[in-house]
């Protein structure tokens, strides 16, 4: 660890920060942290609204037999997690219209034999490089030791292609998001944007997986989203408020990180948490509040996609 | 290299050589009845749609484990402690608890970051030794069944066959409950009590299992036997037993490949063979499904329109 003493010191100054940003891999690390954060938060945004957390945990998963496959293959683990993902993006896309329309416990299925199978595709490959124990949590429960110059321009370059495409389709999906019927009734394509989305998501839960590892995506990717969504019902404000807790926990979390001997990964979902928490329990306060108030005993809209309503 | 070689051509040579040695032996022992529980309890998973309880405990065991590392206990105490309570939340919250729910996910990967903290304190906590901390959190995350010492087997085979004979004895009130809630509840069923025994079911199996697969995987075992079984047959009974037989299948074949080629960790052999029989199963059906489906619109000139087939698109 690069303090002395583990631990967050005393008589914290601004000469700890100073000190914390003379490492050139911690600066790094908080660019890294920056990009992800935001790509988590704009897409993580879209995915809370589109109920698919499951298919984001499930294609995060994907990318640690990505990485280690990389690993193992002596290519760079960063194609590694990228390939991994936009795979399992497409897999997932395409499958579970191609069956023959059963149960939907049969979807479930597929999906948990898909995630172990994943899970246990790493495994053996970790196994046929030989095994660094230490590499093989970094991969599963993050790190931000060792970013290099090269990992944040590419980090960079697939955040501004995922923005760029999220802002071309966004309304459009906001509408086949909230409204589907309407959406195929006035011509929208809804089946490429999901499609379109599901690649997206997959190249987020690749950029994800750098920092906080292929286990605890779901962190970065969901709460922050979760908790704005719980403050405010309308588009706009929730989804600048997404952006900017997902920096804040970032941020936080790198620098606490820094300061500790424990992964970085246990920061992010704690404090994600803990935002996510105190997100749902003002909200059910005002809730409470404003059902005593007669001026709003109008009944109120208590989930965030019914709330929300866009013109096409 | 002799031993591989040997092993193909002369079966039975090679098989009572494999199980000359102690600890395939235990591994074979242990991990039968293992795979056994696993697949009787997965079928009721799957059949339930809640897979997503076997994702969640996977997250539940491996803080279990670590966190009674951490504190010195036995991993087993930690293990067992927190599957059970865990299925008692799960069967409190019922049908509530589905996939997407954002709230159940961010509570679970919370508990997630929770174990990354006790593998590092528990690592730390052995210093100079930190290569045995981080071992032994891997064995957790993803089986070490070779590892199992002769005791640990029999310890093992006795909980998994323990679950075995619960759930053979409340298994057809289960199944029915598990079919039809509303008119097994109106027949007198005991449908609460019922959901909960098999929730500590489930997660007394997701102890044992992860003790063999590791915790990360279990839901591989839960899941692919069962749903592999589920797509062969509709009879329940005929598909649970289908679906224990695919996974103690599974388990000897895993562990075989695993014992010719040392360089494959046992959990992928057992997953790879799992994840194989339900691929099988599922193109297999998907062609039959396609030939009936061809051969009946041929003969019968209406088919089904698509707004009647196709449900709704994405998630519910």
């Amino acid at each position: 660890m690069p303090t002395d003493t583990p631990g967050i010191p005393a008589d914290l100054t601004m000469a700890h920060f100073h000190h914390m940003f003379s490492f050139h891999f911690m600066v790094n690390a908080f660019r890294a942290g920056t990009i992800v954060a935001v790509v988590a938060g704009a897409v993580g945004w879209f995915m809370v609204l589109r109920r698919q957390s499951f298919a984001g945990h499930t294609l995060a998963v994907v990318s640690f037999p990505g990485a280690a496959g990389a690993i193992w293959l002596g290519v760079s683990a960063t194609l590694g997690y990228f390939v991994g993902s936009i795979l399992a993006a497409l897999v997932i896309a395409l499958v579970p219209r191609s069956s023959s329309g059963r149960t939907r416990s049969q979807e479930s299925a597929v999906i948990g034999t898909v995630q172990a199978f994943a899970l246990a595709s790493g495994v053996l490959f970790v196994s046929l490089y030989g095994g660094f124990l230490d590499s093989l949590t970094g991969l599963l429960f993050g790190t931000f030791l060792g970013i290099s110059d090269g990992q944040v321009v590419v980090l960079g370059v697939v955040a501004v292609v995922v923005l760029a495409a999220l802002a071309a389709m966004g309304r459009p999906l906001l509408f086949a998001t909230i409204d589907q019927d309407v959406a195929v009734a006035r011509r929208v394509p809804v089946r490429v944007l999901s499609v379109a989305f599901l690649v997206l998501l997959g190249c987020t839960a690749a950029e994800v997986s750098q920092i906080t590892g292929a286990l605890l995506v779901f962190a970065l990717l969901v709460m922050p989203a979760a908790a704005a969504q719980q403050i405010s019902p309308r588009p706009g404000v929730s989804f600048a408020l997404t952006l900017v807790l997902a920096l804040a926990i970032t941020w936080t979390s790198l620098a606490v990180a820094y300061f500790s001997v424990y992964p970085v990964g246990f920061y992010v979902s704690t404090i994600g948490f803990g935002v996510y928490v105190l997100a749902a329990a003002g909200r059910a306060l005002a809730d409470r509040v404003g059902s005593r108030s007669p001026r709003r005993s109008a009944p109120t809209a208590p989930t965030a996609p019914t709330a929300l309503a866009v013109q096409p | 290299m002799t031993g591989t070689l040997g092993a193909i051509l002369y079966p039975w040579v090679g098989l009572s050589h494999m199980l000359g040695h102690p600890f395939l032996r235990s591994a074979f022992g242990a991990g039968t009845c293992i795979a056994l529980a696993s697949g009787l309890v997965g079928y009721l998973v799957v059949l339930r749609g809640q897979v997503f309880s076997g994702d969640a405990l996977s997250h539940v065991a491996f803080t279990g484990a670590l966190a009674a590392l951490a504190f010195g206990l036995d991993l087993r105490a930690g293990l067992y402690g927190a599957c059970i309570v865990f299925g008692i939340l799960m069967a409190a919250l019922g049908r509530r608890a589905s996939a997407d729910d954002t709230v159940i996910g961010s509570v679970f990967a919370w508990i997630l970051g929770l174990g990354a903290l006790f593998l590092s304190v528990f690592t730390t906590a052995q210093s100079g030794t930190g290569a045995v901390g981080s071992a032994s959190g891997i064995n957790v995350l993803f089986g070490s069944i070779l590892g199992l010492s002769t005791s640990e087997a029999w310890s093992d085979s006795i909980v998994a066959l323990v679950v075995v004979g619960a759930f053979v004895a409340i298994g057809r009130p289960l199944l029915f409950a598990s079919l039809d809630d509303a008119v097994a509840g109106a027949r007198g069923v005991p449908v609460r009590a019922l959901g909960y025994g098999f929730f500590v079911l489930l997660g007394i199996t997701a102890g044992v299992a992860t003790q063999a697969v590791g915790a990360l995987l279990l839901l591989g075992l839960l899941a692919a036997p069962a749903g592999a079984s589920q797509r062969l047959t509709a009879s329940p009974f005929a598909a649970m037993w289908l679906s224990a037989g695919f996974a103690v299948f599974s388990m000897w074949a895993g562990l075989t490949v695993a014992y010719l080629a040392p360089r494959v960790p046992p959990s992928f052999g057992i997953l790879a063979v799992a994840s194989g029989v339900y691929l099988v199963a599922f193109v297999a059906t998907a062609t039959v499904d396609r030939l009936r489906a061809r051969w009946s619109s041929s003969k019968s000139p209406a088919p089904l329109s698509p707004a009647v087939t196709g449900g709704a698109p994405g998630g519910s």
